[in-house]
């Protein structure tokens, strides 16, 4: 999907270049300055507000989204340090028209409150569970320690983690992402 | 019948839907057609008179429009706007600034990254002037004035008093042990994830402003804009959509949303502002900075018999502080806590500095945490002195169950309440006798281990009209219920969630009140073109004040039901009785009219005389506050290498009344708690003498990660509020209150065989290290 308006009204700043990226499995083709922060140009170019933005120090990890796979905190990366790489965010955790048992797994431990954090805490989450299936409490508080979220204490987002981790390692199967 | 999400269940949240799936929508995800951005110039002094402002190359830079000055906004009367509490407050300066990161102009462009090229690009020139960042030495004699257009003589706002000075003088006399201490309880920051910011959008057509903005309260701040930019009232829309943690930082009005406003209105353009995280922690108003010292008398078998409190309270360059306007020191007044002092007198002295505005609250009612802190930190000397145990002399001391509703020596009547029944329970859950075995072996082998206790009470659900009003607006809130033909129904609420899962527990009183399952009702609130009006959601109001304004709206629909019913019933209504969440003839149990189909005769078949309709609006004005209470014990280890303090456990024990969602409950405790961990052990803002601000981001400033935060256990007790219409009491803050004083009270426990008494907060390894050092520990 070509992104044309990106450029408008802004001809003369610059410099610019174009950028090639696969978010949540689509194609995006965009140019924008090449000063553009990945998180903005997931956020305002490509639209998907899902990501949020905390700080300017990569400290909150509210931004975090998956780098083929690894969780990076994308106020902190130019979005043409990901040219014809693949991202996943938050809206791409739903699958079908089901959620992804981390998103049930926030819901049905309190795992959030004001929902700033929630979706960087997810996208961690599931990158720990990937690496690691079967976390302890000690482990699962390391991997989101690069993640702050100032309601809830971690105690539910802990619960919600070890919530997801059973549900992904059982028989019937809760998929991943 | 239970009705299902009905009061007490555990229903899960409403608003997770969207939250889990990445759909919230926070302002910053507003995008409008032809939205400008606006970014601001921010000082580096912190005193400075300004010698010019030069917009020139700011102008030439791509995608810049505009550039606002001070003198700009004096022209519209706008450069200074009023405070909450009486006082006045820049826009933006004129002629000088008054503290480091304060707004000197702003820089509207096409993008965001733009408008940062413009604020780049804006020259400024200072005159440094003396800076004053220490409150006392801003009230000595020579101190420079830094507000001679409030008062020309001194730093001091103002002088506030409760209490019997004498009658507390002579029982501190008359009794048998005194303990004085020292207790600096620091500036610290909320730090909410989200940020402040807003869209402006002015439309010149109709003539309407609309403004998202991330606030606390909607209601009020429309208002404001209206007797501020002199725009009619109902030509101003504020829409606070979903919050991103507000915890007090988002009730104050900041500068940048006025310029936002102007900015809109002078480029006909919607505009858009967002701080960012070091114009956040920097610039918006703080939390705390008070220096109390506070004296306890007891007689020597421990029987607490007065207590006096003074305070110099740092306000930073304006009294901007978000308290209800007769309590210039908010609530401070509730320090005599959980305990019957025959005498008590509290003083506080406010006073001008070159920082930021201070005065507002971290995740609690008016001044309630400083209250809280100071009464369990002196208490807890005392039982040293005393040779007791913190929890003897609590139990000893305690307002008896019995006792209620109790007048305290400050004037505060407190509802309910059964404080040792809740430090019994934590003292069981944690073991408290074996802990104080532990650490009577651990001490001899040299180890470090202490147990804290945090017996609290709390104020909350701001308040009866009579004693409480913001700039004039008495302090109710408001519940407004539709119910469609269906038997499916909307509520509109004046208050605004910023994480409490409002849409969840409000529905869940209108399902037990009216009859309802949880999922048939909308719950919606921050919209001032819907919603009716409301003072919003902070101190612990909502539930108190909102809560029953619910549970009163239904009840009048309730009424109306009750006609409706008798008419489809061919009964009289005195025949009728509201049973099992519907109306049923008494002693017929199986003639019965549900809220459904009592809805559906509203609209299709009411009786000849009877309005249409089945709709209540009610404006609920408490009687009183609400006091929730709770005891904490905290238990640590301290390495003696390190200075570090671990938390090994956690007890809490909370009674806030009713419960309406245990779950809730619960998140919002442990939320509470690890506000009350960040302040003991890791936050605070200092400043150097030339008013540098020294944690101006997330690398100096520490918020409390999963690491560092332990797992807390908590339990219950159930005191309801005798004058609540469902006996709730709020319970979004006591964990903030309540917790910093267990912590300190097991660090000085844990070090208190080596003479120690206090320990200032944050409780940082190397002030323990210090410590450790000093007394010839290793």
């Amino acid at each position: 999907m070509a992104l044309a308006e990106a450029r408008a009204g802004e001809e003369e700043m610059g410099p610019f270049s174009r950028v090639h990226v696969t978010i949540n499995g689509k194609a995006y083709d965009a140019e924008v300055e090449t000063r553009t922060l990945l998180v903005h140009f997931i956020r305002e170019t490509v639209g998907l507000t899902g990501t949020h933005i905390g700080c300017d120090t990569t400290n909150c990890g509210a931004c975090t989204v998956l780098l083929e796979g690894k969780p990076v905190k994308s106020c902190t990366i130019l979005a043409v340090q990901v040219d014809g790489r693949s991202i996943q965010t938050v809206e791409g955790l739903e699958s079908g028209g089901k959620l992804h048992p981390i998103q049930e797994a926030f819901i049905e431990e309190h795992g959030l409150q004001c929902g700033f954090c929630t979706p960087g805490m997810m996208m961690t989450s599931v990158a720990l569970l990937e690496k690691n299936p079967h976390p302890t409490e000690a482990q699962i508080r390391r991997a989101i320690s690069g993640n702050l979220c100032r309601c809830t204490g971690y105690v539910n987002i802990v619960k919600a983690v070890e919530h997801a981790a059973k549900t992904m390692s059982a028989p019937s199967g809760g998929g991943k992402a | 019948m239970t009705v299902h999400g009905g009061i007490g269940q555990s229903v899960k949240r409403k608003e997770d839907a969207r939250f889990v799936r990445g759909q919230g929508n926070y302002v910053d995800d507003l995008k409008l057609p032809g939205m400008l951005y606006l970014d601001i110039v921010r000082s580096p002094y912190a005193h400075a008179l300004i010698r010019y402002i030069n917009i020139e190359k700011a102008m030439k830079v791509p995608g810049v429009l505009a550039v606002i000055r001070g003198k700009d906004l004096e022209a519209a009367n706008l450069a200074w706007m009023p405070t909450l509490m009486s006082d006045r407050q820049m826009v933006l300066p004129v002629e000088k600034v008054m503290y480091q990161a304060q707004e000197v102009a702003a820089v509207v462009a096409t993008s965001r990254y733009a408008a940062a090229d413009g604020v780049a690009a804006v020259e400024v020139e200072y005159e440094p002037l003396p800076v004053v960042v220490d409150p006392m030495k801003a009230l000595a004699p020579d101190a420079p004035i830094l507000r001679p257009d409030k008062n020309e003589k001194s730093n001091k706002i103002w002088h506030w008093e409760v209490g019997d000075r004498k009658g507390t003088e002579k029982a501190l006399e008359a009794s048998d042990v005194v303990v004085k201490e020292k207790l600096y309880i620091p500036r610290i920051h909320v730090s909410s994830i989200e940020t402040c910011g807003c869209v402006a959008q002015f439309d010149s057509t109709s003539g309407k402003l609309t403004i998202w903005m991330t606030t606390q309260a909607p209601h009020a701040i429309r208002t404001v804009f209206a007797l501020v930019s002199g725009l009619p009232e109902h030509k101003i829309r504020v829409i606070s959509p979903d919050i991103g943690g507000g915890f007090g930082g988002k009730v104050p009005v900041y500068p940048g949303y006025v310029l936002a406003v102007v900015a809109a209105l002078k480029t006909g353009k919607p505009v858009k502002w967002i701080e960012d995280r070091s114009e956040n922690i920097q610039a918006d108003s703080f939390a705390r900075d008070y220096h109390i010292e506070a004296e306890i008398g007891a007689t020597k078998d421990g029987k607490l018999k007065a207590l006096r409190v003074k305070t110099i309270a740092d306000h930073g360059y304006t009294d901007a502080a978000a308290n209800p306007s007769k309590f210039p020191a908010g609530l401070f007044h509730i320090v005599t806590g959980s305990y019957p002092f025959e005498q008590a007198f509290v003083e506080v002295d406010g006073v001008y500095t070159n920082k930021p505005p201070g005065g507002i609250a971290y995740r609690c009612s008016f001044r309630v945490t400083e209250a809280a802190f100071t009464i369990e930190r002196v208490v807890d000397i005392l039982a040293k002195k005393l040779g007791m145990d913190p929890a003897d002399l609590r139990m000893k001391n305690f307002i008896p169950p019995e006792a209620f509703p109790y007048k305290s020596a400050l004037g505060w009547t407190y509802d309910s309440g059964n404080y040792g029944g809740a430090l019994r329970k934590a003292m069981d859950m944690i073991d408290y006798e074996g802990l104080r075995r532990e650490q009577g072996e651990k001490r001899k082998r040299g180890e470090l281990m202490g147990i804290g206790i945090s017996s609290f009470t709390e104020i909350v659900g701001a308040g009866p009209s009579h004693t409480f009003d913001i700039l004039g607006l008495k302090m109710f809130d408001s519940c407004e219920i539709r119910i469609h033909p269906t038997g499916k129904a909307i509520a509109r609420f004046g208050t605004k969630s910023q994480g409490q899962g409002h849409e969840t527990t409000y529905g869940q009183i209108l399902a037990e009140e009216l009859g309802m399952s949880v999922e048939d009702i909308t719950v919606e609130e921050g919209d001032t073109d819907t919603a009716p009006y409301g003072l919003g959601t902070y101190a612990s109001r909502s539930t108190p004040v909102a809560g029953a304004a619910a549970a009163v709206a239904a009840r009048k629909i309730r009424a109306k039901a009750k006609l409706l019913a008798a008419h489809l019933l061919e009964v009289s209504p005195d025949d009728l009785e509201w049973k099992e969440h519907k109306f049923q003839v008494k002693g017929v149990p199986g003639k019965a009219k549900t809220m459904q189909e009592i809805a559906f005769a509203a609209y299709t078949n009411h009786p000849q005389g009877m309005e249409a309709g089945l709709e209540a609006t009610a404006y609920y004005d408490p009687p009183n506050l609400t006091f929730p209470f709770g005891s904490y014990i905290c238990v640590v280890d301290i390495d003696k290498e390190t200075g570090e303090v671990k938390i090994r456990r956690f007890v809490a024990v909370d009674d806030c009344g009713t419960i309406i969602n245990p779950m809730i409950v619960e998140g919002q405790i442990h939320g509470g708690l690890t506000m009350g961990l960040a302040p003991a052990l890791l936050e605070e803002i200092q400043y150097d003498e030339q008013g540098n601000i020294q944690g101006g981001s997330f690398m100096d400033y520490l918020l409390p990660t999963a690491v560092e935060t332990p797992h807390w256990e908590t339990a219950k007790t159930t005191t309801p509020s005798p004058h609540h219409p469902i006996g709730a009491k709020g319970v979004g803050e006591s964990a903030t209150v309540g917790a910093p004083a267990a912590i300190v009270n097991a660090v000085v426990d844990a070090l208190s065989h080596l003479g120690v008494t206090h320990i200032d907060i944050p409780i940082t390894p190397w002030k323990v290290w210090k410590i450790l050092h000093e007394k010839g520990v290793d």
